[in-house]
């Protein structure tokens, strides 16, 4: 054979490859709405910039006759490629193949990838879309998991991790997203859960669907379980792209600097916050007012809304934001909120980019259900993450900072690298009201008219404490400034932090309050 | 944005904030004190067999029925003496969590 009519065995045989589990197949895929595995890295990855690799790996299962078995890829697709630039490791499950079947060799084959961007130091995308582990292949299918999980630890902190869920995702699969950094979902596409409706039905008597069970909206919304919802695969590889370009490529990087660029003159950043501390607004219009361009990527948006996390950029540096919303629940911390913010705290360390909090909250969220559902360990990880973290810090008290609250959301005492207060700041160790009801109990209770005299001790207390001032004296905050100058001193901050250096004692690791 | 909308309120130490509030802040159960008198179902499963009737003086301990769930049968005991007030299900019915299943008095 001369090599020319090799190649054309080689185009013929990868031709065979491409096509997955064949048309018919691949027609069931697009009836549901799905693109196929194949589409997906091309819509996701520069153009022309994919790379695939074992391509002609097949199993080695000989039981239950799938030694008769041709399953092309093995049902997944592997290589490397771009995002604007950016190499990226990415991985494939194809459903057309034996149902994206996890198997010996297709676990192989992620895991060669996995290594791959480690050792590259490389992002890692990972699309999942499977039916879960191949019964045939046994306890090989669990290795095969195992294997993947335990590569997602071990380069968790030092390339970024990112699971696209576009298809089932049950059982054991769902632990490999859960150990990465952002989980993308897409409405009516993504699952995901331990125990399938079915074996709920047959236990337990629970009637539930797929989609309420764990549907795109359920884990953005209330487990919190996925980072990002769009609601076509298309919107959602935006997102990702986008995402890509406020990260670095690993963790001995620096995010990619872009053009400095000012905010957009509509947010008004004199108008946004309202003088009375108990009205709402919307803080994303804050951190609008700041970020260069008026740009924000937002994190969970759709889960515990109470607090803000997400990327922007300030004179060109990637931020991290972190903002109490008064817009939600009155921008209180309870469990799931300081999950979230812990979660991104953590993120942000790890991949050197500084943080910004943005603080208006009225402490933690009262109640018998947060205090049962373990409200001190869950806020104890805030403080964690913030103690811990080594990247620029940098705090602004817009308005109300009282109690725990205060203490949380990256205090002086945390070692916080810089915290500036509005003039409309009350850093106090609660709301006036609370306060004088206690403070003046006695003058209250005995006096002729007790209303009267709580509102006269409000306005005390509110007078004397709820200001920047009494903070201001003891240097717990730096300096009060004026709103309009916030940009301008962020700026400079980030600036005179770009160096920072501080030591941690010698430790294998903490024990953070998981 | 805001200035057309109508906003909850939330009471922290004291002080109404108007804010929006979440679906599952709204859908938040309020803490009752548990009744050793009211026995509930603690998992969702099928009532196998009932040992007691109506009327029936009970010490604590005393066998009142058999709980199937998970493959498992759970053995319901009366958590506190007295008499079976009613009994809520009947053997061979599946409840839910939480469902009432005898009253002691």
């Amino acid at each position: 054979m001369s090599l020319k009519q090799k190649t054309r065995e080689l185009l013929k045989r990868r031709e065979q490859v491409q096509l997955g589990g064949g048309e018919k197949a691949i027609e069931k895929q697009k009836a549901i709405g799905k693109l196929t595995a194949r589409e997906r890295i091309l819509s996701l990855l520069d153009e022309d910039s994919f790379h695939e690799y074992d391509l002609f790996v097949a199993h080695e299962a000989r039981d239950f006759g799938m030694e008769t078995k041709v399953l092309h890829g093995d049902g997944v697709i592997t290589g490397t490629g771009t995002i604007y630039g950016a190499p990226i490791c990415i991985y494939a499950q194809d459903f057309t193949v034996a149902g994206g079947s996890l198997g010996y060799m297709h676990a192989r084959k992620i895991t060669k990838i996995m290594d791959h961007a480690l050792k590259m130091r490389v992002p890692l995308i990972g699309i999942n879309d499977s039916g879960g582990a191949r019964i045939q292949e046994g306890v090989n299918s669990l290795a095969g998991y195992g294997e993947i999980f335990f590569r997602n630890t071990l380069s968790s902190g030092v390339i970024p991790q990112i699971s696209v869920i576009l298809g089932p995702c049950a059982g054991g699969a769902v632990y490999s997203p859960a150990l990465t950094d952002f989980v993308f979902v897409v409405e009516n596409i993504s699952k995901m859960f331990i125990t399938g409706p079915e074996v709920i039905k047959t236990v337990l008597g629970e009637e539930i669907s797929m989609e309420e069970l764990g549907g795109a909206k359920v884990h953005s919304e209330i487990t919190g379980n996925a980072h990002f919802f769009a609601e076509s695969e298309n919107e959602c590889f935006d997102q990702i792209k986008k995402l890509i370009t406020y990260i670095p490529w690993n963790n001995g990087q620096k995010a990619k600097p872009f053009p400095p660029k000012e905010p957009k003159a509509e947010y008004d950043i004199e108008k946004i916050v309202p003088n009375d501390s108990s009205q709402p607004y919307d803080v994303r219009d804050v951190i609008r007012a700041i970020s260069d361009d008026s740009d924000f990527i937002e994190s969970h948006a759709d889960f515990a809304r109470n607090i803000v996390v997400g990327f922007g950029r300030i004179n060109g540096d990637t931020i991290g934001f972190i903002a109490n919303q008064p817009l939600v629940l009155a921008g209180v911390l309870d469990c799931d909120s300081s999950d979230k913010a812990a979660r991104f705290i953590r993120y942000c360390d790890s991949f050197n980019i500084p943080m910004v909090t943005l603080e208006d909250l009225p402490g933690y969220l009262p109640g018998a259900d947060q205090e049962h559902a373990g409200v001190i360990r869950h806020g104890a990880k805030i403080l964690y993450a913030y103690s811990e973290a080594t990247v620029p810090r940098i705090t602004v008290i817009l308005r109300k900072a009282y109690g725990g609250g205060y203490i949380a959301m990256n205090s002086r005492h945390l070692r916080a690298d810089f915290v500036f207060a509005w003039p409309s700041a009350e850093i106090a160790v609660m709301g006036p009201e609370g306060a004088a009801n206690i403070i003046f109990r006695k003058e209250i209770m005995s006096a002729e008219n007790p209303d009267e005299m709580r509102k006269i001790k409000v306005a005390e207390y509110k007078a004397k404490f709820a200001n920047p001032y009494v903070a201001a004296a003891k240097g717990y905050i730096d300096t009060v400034i004026e709103p309009s100058e916030t940009r301008k001193l962020l700026i400079h901050a980030i600036d005179v932090s770009k160096n920072k250096k501080v030591g941690q004692p010698k430790k294998k690791h903490g024990i953070p309050p998981f | 944005m805001a200035k057309k909308e109508k906003f909850e309120i939330l009471n922290i130490d004291g002080t109404e904030y108007k804010t929006r509030l979440t679906a599952k802040f709204l859908k938040r159960k309020n803490w009752e004190k548990p009744n050793e008198k009211m026995v509930k179902a603690f998992i969702p499963g099928n009532i196998l067999s009932i040992f007691v009737k109506e009327g029936q003086k009970v010490k604590e301990g005393t066998k009142l029925l058999i709980l199937e769930a998970m493959k498992m049968k759970n053995l319901v005991s009366a958590p506190v003496a007295g008499t079976i007030k009613s009994i809520k299900v009947k053997e061979g019915i599946m409840v839910p969590k939480n469902e009432l299943l005898i009253e002691i008095e």
